[in-house]
Formats: C-alpha cells, structure tokens, sequence
C-alpha cells in the first residue's frame, strides 16, 4: 500500500478499484422499497427514511452501550458550530423530546467557544458569527454558556488539577440508577407533577440567568478585555509552527471548557468527535508522540480529568454521513474559520495526517472504519509501578499520566543544562525576554543579571520538566513561554514547590519506589552549581 | 452538440470560502459538442467560478478527497459519479467535510 516513491496525486483509475460501481436501478438495501440517496461504508444504499433511522440508531447505540451518563445527570455539550458537534446537539434535542421510555434521560447544556482571537479574525467578523450562533441556540432551547477563550487568562490553577471521583458505573448501579429514576417520573406523573424533564428544565433556567437572558446584567458571556484579547494574539503569533498552535488550542480549549463545567455543576463532557475525526487523531497523536495516551485520546470516554468525563458520542459516525445526514434534515450550523483554514496540505502534522486518511480513504474505503475499530481494542491499562504505588504525576498540559521515566528526565535536563552553558550571551538574553544588560556578554560571570536571566530559564525548565513528551515537543515551538495564561506557569511554581517540600521533608532512608523524579533540582537555584542532592 | 444547460451550483461547509463566500451560483453552462457531464463541470468550475486556491478544491479531474458531491440532494456515487450527464435544471452541492467537528 505504502511504497516508496508511489504518488498520491492522482487517484487511479476507476477500473482497479475493488468495489463494484452502482447502477441507477439500485433500490435501498434496507427497506428493498425507497429510492436510495446515500451510499455508507461501501456499496450500501440507503433510503432517507432508512438512513434517518441508522443515524439516529447508531447514536442511541453508542450511548446505551456504554452506560455512562445517569439518568438525572448534567451533560454539557461542547459545541463549536461545526457539522458533527451540531449534529450531536440536534440528536439530544430530539432524543430528549420523544415522549417514550427510550428517551434519553440527562440534562443538557450547550457551552461555544469562541476562538476568534486565536484565528486572528476581526471583532466584528467574530461579533457576526456570535449572533449567527445566539440564534441557533435559541432555537435549541438548552441553557447555553457563551465564552470566549481569552477567559482562559483568568482561569485559576485548580483547572489543571485531577479531582478523582468515586467510580460509578458498574452494571447494577445503572441498573438501580434507571429504575429508580423510572419510578420517580410515574409518581410524579401520577401526582399530575408533569413532565420531569421539563420540571427539571424550568429549574435549571431559573438557576442560570446570566448566560441565558441577553439583556440582563454582564455575564461571562459580554466581550472579553482588549488586553486578553491582545494577550491570547500575542501568544498564538508567538507559536512557530501550525501543528504546536493547533494543539495548544485544543488544550487551551478542553481546558476552558473543564472549568465551565465545574463551575456549572456538569458532570459529563459530550464532544462531537466523528469516526472520521477520531481516525485521523489518532494518527496525528501518534506522530506526535502521544501514543501511550490514544485510549483517551480517542476512546468514548475520557476520565483523565476524576469529576468530570468527557464522552464522544458520535464517535460511530462518518464524516459523510454526518454531511448528509445535516443536508437531509436542514441540521442549523455555523461555519466559523479555524486557525487552519486554507492552510496547504504540509503546513501541520495535522493537515498532513487528514489528507492521507481522506486520500487512502477515497482508494480504499475501509481505512477509516479499519482504524476506528483499532481505535476501540484499545484498553486504558493502569501504569504498572513498582510496589503498587498511586498512579504517578500528570503532564501538567494534557494531564495524563507522565510517560517519561527519571533517568530519561535527568539526561534531558542535563542536556539542557549543558547546552544552556554552551549558548552565546545573546541568545540567553533573547530567551529572557527584554533583558538587555550588559553584564551577561562577560559570559558566566555571577553578575546580577546572569542570576536573573537563569532564574527566567529555570522557570521555563520547571515547565518543561512538568510536561509529557509531546507537550514538551509543541513547548519547544514558543521560544518564550511567558505569553502562556498564568495559571500555567502558577501551577508549575506550586508543584515544583511542593515538590521540593516533599523533597526535603523526605528521609533519607530507603528511596520511595516508583516516585518518579520528574523536576530535579536544577544547579542554578542556589546561585550555586553541583548541589550535592541533584537528582535522585 | 449539446445544448446550453441552466445549473445550480452550491457550496456548503466552507467550500465557499473559495468561492468569495458565495453559496448558490445559478449558471448557464455554454452549448458544446460533448455532452455536460461532471468532470466537464468541474473543469468549468475550475476555469470561472473558483477564486482561489484550486488544489483544496480539485484533485486531477476529479473532487479532493472529503469534498462530497450530491445530485439533487443524492449521492453521485448512486449517479455515476464523474459520469453522470448533466440535465437542465439538476442542482449540484458540494459540501466540504474537512471543516469543524
């Protein structure tokens, strides 16, 4: 399939192609009756009532088989206006409104970011697309949250903390969850109470005013600062390549979305992540050097943030026949530029990765469905430490479980070290920001200012240090990592603090075993190079 | 000799970013001697409707991959694809999938 020197330009021709085309006298596969109008996986024609009811079965299936979300619970729905994401709000609305037993039981919100900071889009082109988008959820009729991702530099470093939460979900507890929650609703109907659901709702719009009524008081939701605003332009422009700004939006983004739900009371995160998307993920992430984290990457369902889950439930859908599925029904949506828009086909990893999914996937049309089923055999194996230990320290970016081991962590930063006592004044000075004394061109004199430029870079080493592997490789993008929002660089200082707290508290007995040294002390601490402790 | 066609064409899910932002075109394909199929219309599209940017639109004579192509509001590959001949009137949707999530 992949050689060496085959080009992809050109699909081939028609006749090499295994699947056989379709005639015209074709009816649908399913119903034997109806006029098909789309064509699945390959070769199957579906009507459009029977393409409807796939859809729509496909989604109540993926939610039923996991048996994630209780009935009762608050599911916020991260909607950027896209195809799948609005696909997936409609498909809650309208499995919420059926009046049978198998409607779906949650209680939704809808929260929109927008990002148009990020993308370098003007004020009024973002204040356009924000009505576009106020509309529509008015129409949807959920308790929305609008936030803009300049509310990221006023988050606080609790967002990048793990809040484990008792686990849940075994079969019988579902079981009781539902039934009990059954019985509840026919009393209440019995009571002449009324819907639940809507009871629940009107309580729900009672408790959030500010982010539903337009003309009330200033929520979260009026415009951001003119100084975030310039300060979220300032560090994306610094990032020096596409793919480290893609994924420091996404982790910006699940970030800002985390906090929201907490803040709100929602315990579950719903994405409109489709086959299509999640396929493609999973490549890039592995390129990327994410691959002992593809399980939540890219499974249904990601606990890496303890109390609140985020779950994929269109995992199951392709990307075509979300498309479809949006045209046929008139499923509203607002098309919204991304920092990737017109962006050539080598310009990120990411762009790379689609157009070899899509390409392979226009020749071969099981690629997609090939790697998701890859994607679903993979099973979240708790990190095997020494003596049973707790699970190790988190990336302090993506929050997954650190991947790299202490030696590894201390030949990086003794790499690092060296080449730092190697670097040329000048460029240690541009590394330190608006420094510009002329102490540091004598070189390594103990001056004030070489402290200090070493201090500056031992803080970007304290990040570094926190970081998984490939959060590291996109850091290594920002030549300065001072633009970050401060609650990252907070919560940095805090754990390295704590870290050395620990460190000192500790005895000097027996080494604690799987204690995973992540941030030894650096040598320029003390002012003083070779600390006797460095390391472990 | 193929008589002059009236066609609807439309661009959905950001294809018309390439188009100056213009959904619906109504166009009057010119009388030729081969008959009006797609790939002729795509070649058409190419030379007077597309701004800019050809290769996020096309890929040798045919679509880029995640661009779906629907016939009166079915699947081409139902109709032939490449193939099918264009009727006056037909209305042709291109829907970019590449966008959003």
């Amino acid at each position: 399939m992949c050689q060496v020197g085959e080009d992809y330009a050109e699909p081939p021709p028609r006749e090499s192609l295994p699947a056989p085309r379709l005639g015209c006298g074709q009816k649908c596969v399913k119903c034997k009756q109806g006029e098909p109008v789309v064509v699945i996986r390959a070769g199957d024609a579906f009507c459009r009532d029977c393409f409807k009811a796939f859809y729509i079965h496909k989604f109540r299936a993926m939610l039923g088989k996991n048996r994630l979300i209780f009935p009762g619970e608050k599911v916020l729905l991260a909607w950027s206006g896209g195809p799948s994401s609005s696909s997936m709000v409609w498909q809650v609305l309208e499995g919420l409104s059926q009046h049978s037993a198998k409607r779906l039981r949650f209680v939704p919100g809808v929260i929109y970011v927008d990002e148009g900071a990020a993308c370098g889009r003007s004020l009024e082109d973002r204040a356009k697309t924000l009505a576009e988008v106020k509309q529509v959820l008015h129409t949807v009729g959920f308790p929305w949250h609008v936030v803009s991702l300049e509310e990221v530099f006023g988050l606080p470093p609790s967002v990048l903390r793990c809040c484990p939460q008792e686990l849940a979900g075994t079969e019988g507890a579902y079981k009781a969850a539902v039934d009990s929650f059954l019985q509840h609703q026919h009393t209440l109907q019995v009571e002449g109470a009324g819907d639940s659901y809507s009871l629940a709702r009107g309580d729900e719009e009672q408790s959030w005013p500010q982010s539903q009524d337009p003309h009330g008081p200033p929520s979260p939701a009026a415009s951001p600062s003119a100084a975030q605003t310039e300060a979220l332009c300032r560090l994306f422009e610094s990032v020096q390549t596409l793919t480290a700004k893609e994924e420091l939006l996404q982790t910006l983004r699940s970030h800002l979305i985390l906090h929201v739900a907490r803040a709100h009371g929602y315990s579950k995160v719903m994405t409109g992540d489709s086959c299509t998307r999640l396929a493609i993920k999973l490549m890039t992430n592995l390129a990327l050097g994410r691959g002992a984290f593809l399980a939540w990457d890219t499974g249904f369902s990601d606990e890496r943030h303890g109390d609140v889950v985020v779950v994929r439930p269109m995992r199951d859908h392709t990307l075509k026949e979300v498309a479809f599925y949006n045209r046929l029904f008139a499923i509203p949506s607002v098309f919204t530029p991304a920092v990737d828009t017109k962006a050539p086909e080598k310009a990120s990893i990411h762009r790379l990765m689609e157009a070899f999914i899509l390409q392979l996937q226009a020749q071969f049309p099981s690629t997609v469905s090939t790697v998701y089923r890859t994607s679903e055999k993979l099973v979240k194996a708790p990190r095997e430490d020494c003596a049973g230990e707790p699970e190790g320290p988190r990336c302090l970016l993506c929050l997954c479980i650190l991947d790299i081991d202490a030696a590894d962590s201390a030949t990086a930063f003794g790499a690092q070290t060296s080449t730092l006592s190697q670097m040329p004044p000048s460029a240690l000075q541009a590394e330190a920001g608006t420094r510009t004394a002329p102490c540091c061109a004598v070189g390594r004199a103990p001056g004030c200012c070489w402290k200090a430029c070493r201090r500056e870079h031992d803080s970007q080493t304290q990040v570094i240090q926190q970081l998984c592997y490939s959060c590291r490789g996109n850091m290594k993008d920002l030549p300065s990592l001072d633009p970050l929002p401060p609650y990252i660089l907070a919560e940095a200082q805090l754990r390295s603090q704590r870290y050395k707290t620990c460190l000192a508290g500790a005895q000097v007995g027996a080494p604690r075993a799987g204690s995973h040294t992540h941030f030894p002390q650096g040598p320029g601490h003390a002012g003083d190079p070779g600390l006797s402790d460095r390391g472990q | 000799m193929a008589a002059p066609l009236s066609v609807e064409v439309e661009f959905g899910g950001g294809a018309e970013l390439l188009f100056d932002g213009v959904k619906k075109h109504q166009v009057t394909l010119p009388g030729q001697e081969e008959p009006w199929d797609i790939r002729n219309l795509l070649v058409w599209i190419k030379k007077n409707l597309l701004k800019e940017r050809p290769e996020l639109f096309i890929q040798g004579d045919s679509v880029r991959p995640g661009i779906l192509v629907l016939i009166n509001d079915a699947d081409w590959e139902l109709l032939g694809e490449l193939d099918y001949q264009l009727q006056d009137q037909d209305s042709v949707l291109f829907i970019s999938t590449l966008h959003g999530g």
